[in-house]
């Protein structure tokens, strides 16, 4: 009886863990079938190669380059802001800060990113934009400017947490020994502590980009919803994501083509942070063995 | 060597579930290895073992770290079924029945064959619940006898006069050998037959280890132990029996005065004058 | 100035640096706040939190979108809660070394890097469509549940990878099954921390937009859902809405209902840290 009763509860847990695996394959099912019935109508050339996103007007084309590059271009701001503020924070807070200070800076960082992403679209809008109209003339009222600056400002706590706890795991050894030698906390700390620690330091680089691609509502609501393939980040542009969601506020109906089309943008998306991702969870494995 | 060990003087007690008893009533265990072998993925942790051990007596198991004496001591209550890349050949007979048979519940053996481990590892709960648990795990929920019987066993290890008042205090507030002292307690609720310990005293002050070493030596008189130990005093104050392993063999086995006064082979000499270890 | 000179000063000045970037972060954290604060603290009086949606923002309300978000949060919980925990108990406890534990590794680390949109998506096709669920609140919190299912599972295995494996020992020796022991022992040990990651999740799913939005939340109800099967709107995508509309009165009143969105994570935040080092204390 007994035996029976454990051996039940154990199916019972595996089965719970086996939804995770459904999850994925359920994920990549749904993106893959309905993205093969739009390549099947669309060509996988014109995808890759147009460079217009049209599938909502009269004149129809289906170029994911636009909609790429604006994704990519309020990325790469993101990170040019949260990179050298998160990194400089974990260092300071490892190697510089009190504990104390420190003990109640990280959970108060840490609260960048439980801000729902909503509240920084309307942040990046009513707030930002307009302070930067100020400075920029001729900043358009939707720009990836302020939508990648806000979006940096709230993935800080990913680069700073993560690598602050890579920095803080590099034995102290190591750092005496460059102490010993003379050296500046700065130079033990770029020289010895960060080499040390870089495993570290690139996951949660990369852990925040793949979060800036996938992030949606900050762009929505502060980039625009004009697909344009373009590097300047005066004007509106339009991400993957909110493409998606610009398509799930209208009235699209299930089956067309313009229906796929959130699919085919939606796999490219899952591609891109399923690379990232992967990348980072390699990375992660090999630094563990090295430290256990 | 001196491997068939004379057993016996069964006296036997059908245990009433959920009674207390006294345990020099029970059924005596006589324990018997035949040809024990135990890997660790590819590594041969123990080479071969035979080995008899008699009840009511304290049988000490010594040798250098990772000789495998702390692996064949897991091996009586299974404590090794849990690691991974553990296999192992050979018989252990309690009381004539194999216990890797894959029949054997695993459990009820456990509630024949306590253990006390290194460290003092008292549950996260009350004094009270610390003893009482394996009763509840077993099912029991007659309070007055779950009562009785944790009183019996904190007296049994001397533990009732100073926890008589606050038994709902965390096990954990209590000191490192009244922790251990609770640990023992925790085992005899149970109503093992045999009790083994896996170097009981390597964390405790001397204070606290005389007392642990006492209650060893009262404890003797109902129940079968066997204790490793890295201390060679303490093997000669408180066993009848020693086992000296090394590298994964039994070297020699036999009273432990002789042992200790006149071993047999040079290897068990060398290390109890301690010239490695 | 020679080079220790130098070597000293640079040392200052990344202090400095290091000091500003932190600050700099938290002003921002605290200016954010404080602006919304002033946009919006004076829109919110009672009437605004049960008032229903309205084309006039004077008298719009977040009654309906604060009733979805209380579902949503609701469902999702036992939904998430004993799937996510029973998930990171199999793992961390009976699992051995071999494929399928990495794949169920690999995989579920994966899992939390996936966009959220991306399972959207999947709600949209699975949960909305094949099963007929519709623009559900149902449907809604079956999405988010999948979404915050790896964190729950981390959160549950980290705090389960905590409790010290003595006290596992311990009770096996005593003659528990390995359920008994995972029910008496591990689970009130690691509750803490499981509590603590829950919680998490849970705030983040109060916060999300971008999936209930794919998944065809409404940004107009006009009543508060009253069993699983019916539409619904939840608060950040009423802010969204809001936040969308020319007039200043909407502004205003996305400030506001931001105010409570805010209030909602930063409380449930707060409690989850609470636990956390409550935890932590008793664990040593």
């Amino acid at each position: 009886m007994r035996k029976i009763k454990e051996l039940v509860i154990e199916k019972s847990l595996l089965t719970s863990a086996l939804i995770t695996i459904a999850i994925t394959i359920g994920i990549v099912l749904v993106l893959a079938i309905e993205a093969v019935q739009f390549f099947s109508e669309v060509s996988i050339i014109d995808f890759l190669t147009d460079t217009q996103w049209t599938p909502l007007f009269t004149d129809k084309h289906y170029g994911i380059l636009p909609l790429l590059s604006g994704t990519l271009l309020t990325s790469f701001i993101a990170i040019s802001v949260a990179l050298p503020i998160g990194l400089s924070i974990s260092i300071y807070l490892s190697e510089y800060a009190p504990k104390s200070f420190r003990k109640t800076v990280k959970p108060l960082l840490e609260l960048l990113a439980a801000v729902p992403t909503v509240v920084y679209g309307f942040f990046a809008l009513i707030v930002v934009t307009p302070i930067l109209q100020q400075i920029i003339p001729g900043l358009s009222g939707f720009n990836s400017l302020s939508a990648g600056f806000v979006m940096g400002i709230m993935i800080i706590p990913y680069i700073s947490s993560i690598s602050e706890d890579a920095l803080h795991a590099v034995p102290n050894a190591l750092r005496e020994a460059s102490f010993g030698m003379g050296a500046t906390k700065l130079q033990t700390a770029f020289k010895v502590v960060v080499p040390a620690a870089s495993s570290g330091i690139i996951v949660s680089i990369i852990l925040a980009i793949s979060r800036a691609i996938g992030e949606t509502m900050i762009v929505a609501i502060a980039a625009g919803q004009q697909p344009r393939l373009t590097l300047d980040p005066t004007v509106p542009v339009e991400t993957i994501t909110a493409y998606i969601v610009q398509v799930s506020l209208g009235d699209v109906e299930h089956g067309s083509v313009e229906y796929r089309t959130i699919f085919a943008a939606g796999i490219t998306l899952f591609v891109l942070t399923f690379l990232l991702n992967t990348l980072s969870y390699r990375i992660r494995k090999k630094y563990q063995e090295r430290y256990e | 060597m001196a491997k068939e060990i004379e057993i016996n003087m069964e006296t036997i007690t059908e245990q009433i579930p959920g009674k207390l008893i006294d345990p020099s009533l029970k059924k005596k265990s006589k324990i018997e290895v035949k040809d024990v072998k135990v890997w660790y993925d590819d590594f041969n942790a123990i080479k071969g073992i035979d080995m008899n051990i008699k009840p009511n007596t304290v049988t000490a198991f010594i040798g250098p770290s990772g000789c495998g004496k702390s692996t064949f001591l897991r091996l009586f209550n299974r404590m090794n079924d849990y690691i991974e890349g553990f296999r192992m050949e050979g018989k252990i007979k309690i009381n004539g029945d194999n216990i890797y048979k894959k029949k054997v519940n695993v459990e009820e053996l456990r509630k024949e064959i306590g253990m006390v481990f290194q460290k003092p590892n008292p549950f996260p709960k009350s004094i009270f619940d610390n003893v009482a648990y394996g009763l509840k795990i077993q099912g029991i929920t007659d309070k007055q006898l779950i009562e009785e019987r944790v009183i019996y066993c904190l007296k049994q290890v001397a533990l009732w006069d100073e926890v008589k008042d606050d038994l709902k205090k965390s096990g954990m507030a209590l000191s490192g050998g009244q922790q251990q002292r609770l640990c023992i307690a925790r085992t005899l609720a149970v109503q093992p037959s045999i009790i083994l310990m896996d170097e009981p005293t390597s964390a405790l002050d001397p204070i606290s280890t005389a007392k642990v070493e006492e209650l060893i030596f009262k404890l003797k008189e109902k129940y079968t132990i066997i204790i490793v130990t890295h201390n060679m005093q303490q093997a000669s104050r408180i066993s009848d029996y020693t086992a000296f392993f090394y590298l994964g063999e039994l070297i020699e086995y036999n009273k432990t005065k002789t042992i200790f006064t006149n071993p047999e082979k040079q290897q068990t000499e060398n290390y109890i004058t301690g010239r490695f270890g | 100035m020679n080079n220790i000179q130098k070597n000293r000063l640079k040392d200052q000045i990344f202090k400095v640096w290091g000091i500003g970037c932190t600050l700099f972060a938290l002003i921002l954290l605290a200016f954010f706040i404080g602006d919304i604060l002033i946009d919006g603290i004076m829109r919110i009086d009672w009437a605004f939190i049960i008032d229903l949606p309205s084309r006039k923002p004077e008298k719009a309300g977040i009654y309906t979108a604060l009733m979805g978000s209380i579902w949503i949060l609701f469902l999702t919980t036992i939904i998430a809660f004993p799937i996510g925990v029973a998930a990171g108990v199999y793992l961390e406890e009976y699992s051995k070394k071999n494929r399928l534990s990495a794949i169920l590794e690999i995989n579920i680390s994966n899992l939390a890097g996936v966009p959220s949109i991306i399972y959207g998506l999947l709600g949209l096709e699975v949960f909305v469509r094949i099963m007929g669920l519709g623009a559900s609140v149902l449907a809604g919190s079956l999405t988010l549940s999948l979404l915050i299912l790896p964190i729950i599972i981390v959160a549950t295995r980290e705090a389960i990878k905590a409790v010290p494996k003595s006290i596992k020992d311990a009770s096996y020796a005593l003659g528990a099954s390995k359920w008994q022991t995972i029910w008496n022992q591990v689970l009130p040990a690691s509750s803490g921390g499981i509590l603590t990651g829950v919680i998490l999740a849970l705030s983040r799913a109060v916060g999300e937009t971008a999936p209930l939005i794919v998944v065809g939340a409404l940004a107009y109800v006009p009543f508060a859902p009253e069993s699983p099967m019916d539409d619904f709107s939840v608060l950040p995508i009423q802010i969204f809405n809001w936040i969308s509309r020319p007039q200043h009165g909407f502004i205003e009143n996305a400030a506001a209902a931001i105010i409570i969105l805010l209030l909602i994570t930063f409380i449930m935040n707060g409690i989850a840290v609470y636990f956390r080092n409550k935890w932590q204390k008793k664990l040593k």
